[in-house]
């Protein structure tokens, strides 16, 4: 673990990483998303450290924070048995710069993003949305996106196809959070 | 309309195709849409997300302890294995010890359910190819491993049995002789199967040097699993990054070495042959002691304590109204699935519901190779490679 956190010193030195943050032995390093692809390229080839695996890259959404989403990519190396993690915040109307030059199989991890988060990759090849239905609308995993959504699919037998109709609820959506009040 | 002879042969050159979504060769709901030159295939486009149930969503409004069961419902055939994930990472962030006698009946279902899983893999691999007789052997055995799942938890499939702190209760009388007569018996059936296939003609030339991937490739695409070690690369996160009591146990990682198809499915049987061999160690040092963490403020106490305790009540009842509380932390937490890597990453900001659980699900890596693997081949081997990359749609689409 030392001789990791050596490297982190000597990593510092080379990629401009604005923080660096450990939990439990994992390693974060937070960049700014204009040094992204650059960090991303450095530790896939560099000799030293060889992070040529990327695991997946989620998003984050803290709703409230100036930067409302962050990025997470979770590289692996295989040589050096270790993982680590680059983070980079952004909000709504700023994008991240795709990694798919990097990393081909970037390319599905984010168009998942964009289309759970609506976080826009510039320069992705093909961003189309991937989970949700074909002409779906709004991203569901914003924090502010409600649990039920908006929509409710169903065939109709008179129409002879599928209609969507705004949702309606018998009972409103109940949220039980039970803070201790002692 | 007049069309001279060259102008309409040139038109018909390239047609798509839509291959599912309710095709039994698609393994659940993959739409593919396959641009054909003949009947080669020039592009395959998968569209995902029509098993789409919104799993990472719900997580964030249920408790700790309740998001556990939707981890069953993800790969439906190696359930235990991503409860297990998810509990590895809840343990870290909470810094939760699990007892001895948990960590091996962890190692036991852990390998009865990879067991399970190669068993549909290769089952179903075999169907998808045209041989009948495998699939319905495995399945013989994929109920007698549902059983052991039933004993100890009730459910056949969705077990929710390996829960944070250790597990849910504690294994009935004489199921380890019943185990241990299992793992006799069963490599005799791996046996009939490998009679069936491992040398058989047709099975070969259908897998034979299909879907090839060389090791670099493999690193590119991010594989994880069978698929990474079908390229020759011996990396399996139980012997890398070990957890439970995997350091301890006996067991080879097999490596392929041409990375194709035909190496994929002799890997699956020998994790089968080895998992067996990891059952029978675990049947021998199986230790006595408690099977979860006894400080009742993370696990429930057991039902005779709560019958005499007041105490006992009352955390009982906590436990299942507010559930655990993680401090804020977070997490990535991966073990080796019977698919490849499964891993969580788990946000917690001191409430008793995550605040973000992103699941990473081996077969989504996969399957946005299939387009390179499959590009060349005929329409039959996308068949064999869908087979072979074992797709469950309910990882894939979350």
């Amino acid at each position: 673990m030392n001789s990791k956190i050596k490297q982190l010193r000597e990593l510092e030195n080379i990629i401009p990483f604005l923080a660096y943050q450990r939990i439990n032995d994992e390693i974060i390093l937070v960049v700014s998303s204009d040094k992204l692809l650059f960090s991303l390229n450095l530790l896939k080839r560099h000799i030293g450290y060889h992070y040529q695996l990327l695991t997946c890259i989620s998003g984050v959404d803290f709703l409230d924070k100036n930067y409302r989403f962050s990025v997470v990519y979770d590289l692996l190396s295989l040589t050096y048995n270790s993982r680590l993690r680059l983070k980079v915040f952004v909000n709504e109307i700023t994008s991240v710069p795709s990694s798919v030059e990097v990393f081909i199989n970037a390319n599905w991890w984010e168009r998942e993003i964009w289309d759970l988060y609506g976080i826009y990759f510039d320069k992705h090849p093909d961003l189309r949305r991937i989970l949700t239905d074909y002409g779906f609308e709004g991203h569901p995993m914003r924090k502010d996106f409600p649990l039920s959504g908006y929509v409710e699919v169903r065939y109709s037998e008179s129409k002879k196809r599928i209609v969507v109709e705004p949702l309606e609820l018998t009972q409103e959506f109940r949220s039980f959070s039970f803070q201790t009040p002692w | 309309m007049i069309l001279k002879k060259k102008e309409l042969l040139r038109e018909l050159k390239n047609f798509t195709i839509n291959f599912g979504p309710q095709h039994p060769a698609a393994h659940g709901v993959l739409r593919l849409i396959l641009e054909l030159d003949g009947e080669i295939v020039e592009r395959a486009d998968p569209h995902i997300g029509l098993l789409h149930r919104g799993t990472e969503k719900l997580i964030e409004y249920k408790t700790y302890l309740q998001a556990l069961p939707y981890f069953d419902r993800l790969d439906y055939v190696s359930m235990m294995a991503q409860e297990h994930t998810y509990s590895l990472a809840v343990e870290k962030i909470g810094g939760i010890k699990v007892p001895r006698r948990a960590q091996a009946i962890r190692v036991l279902f852990l390998e009865i359910t990879r067991i399970l899983n190669h068993l549909l893999a290769v089952g179903c691999h075999a169907l998808d190819v045209g041989a009948m007789s495998p699939f319905m052997w495995a399945f013989e055995e994929r109920e007698k491993l549902m059983e052991f799942y039933e004993r100890v938890s009730g459910a056949r499939m969705h077990a929710a049995y390996i829960r944070p702190g250790g597990v849910t209760m504690d294994l009935p009388l004489g199921f380890l002789d019943d185990v241990h007569q299992f793992a006799a018996q069963f490599n005799y059936r791996l046996d009939e199967i490998e009679e069936m296939l491992t040398g058989n003609r047709i099975w070969k030339e259908r897998l034979v040097d299909i879907g090839v991937v060389s090791s670099k490739k493999a690193i590119d695409w991010g594989f994880s699993g069978v698929m990474l070690r079908g390229s020759g690369l011996p990396w399996d996160l139980r012997k890398t990054q070990p957890y439970e009591i995997y350091s301890e146990l006996d067991f080879v990682v097999p490596v392929g070495n041409r990375g194709d198809c035909y190496d994929r499915y002799l890997i699956r049987i020998e994790e089968m042959r080895q998992a067996l061999s990891i059952i029978q160690q675990v049947l021998q040092i199986m230790p006595e002691g408690p099977i979860k963490n006894t400080n009742t403020k993370l696990t429930a106490p057991s039902r005779s304590e709560m019958k005499t305790s007041m105490e006992a009540v009352i955390h009982h009842f906590k436990l299942y109204t507010e559930g655990i509380i993680l401090p804020f932390g977070e997490t990535y937490t991966a073990t080796e699935a019977p698919k490849g890597e499964f891993g969580v990453y788990l946000i917690s900001n001191n409430t008793d519901k995550p605040f973000r659980c992103k699941i990473k699900a081996p077969g989504f890596g996969h399957l946005q190779a299939l387009n390179e693997m499959s590009k060349g081949h005929m329409i039959a081997d996308v068949v064999t490679i869908i087979g072979t990359q074992d797709i469950v749609f309910g990882e894939v689409d979350r």
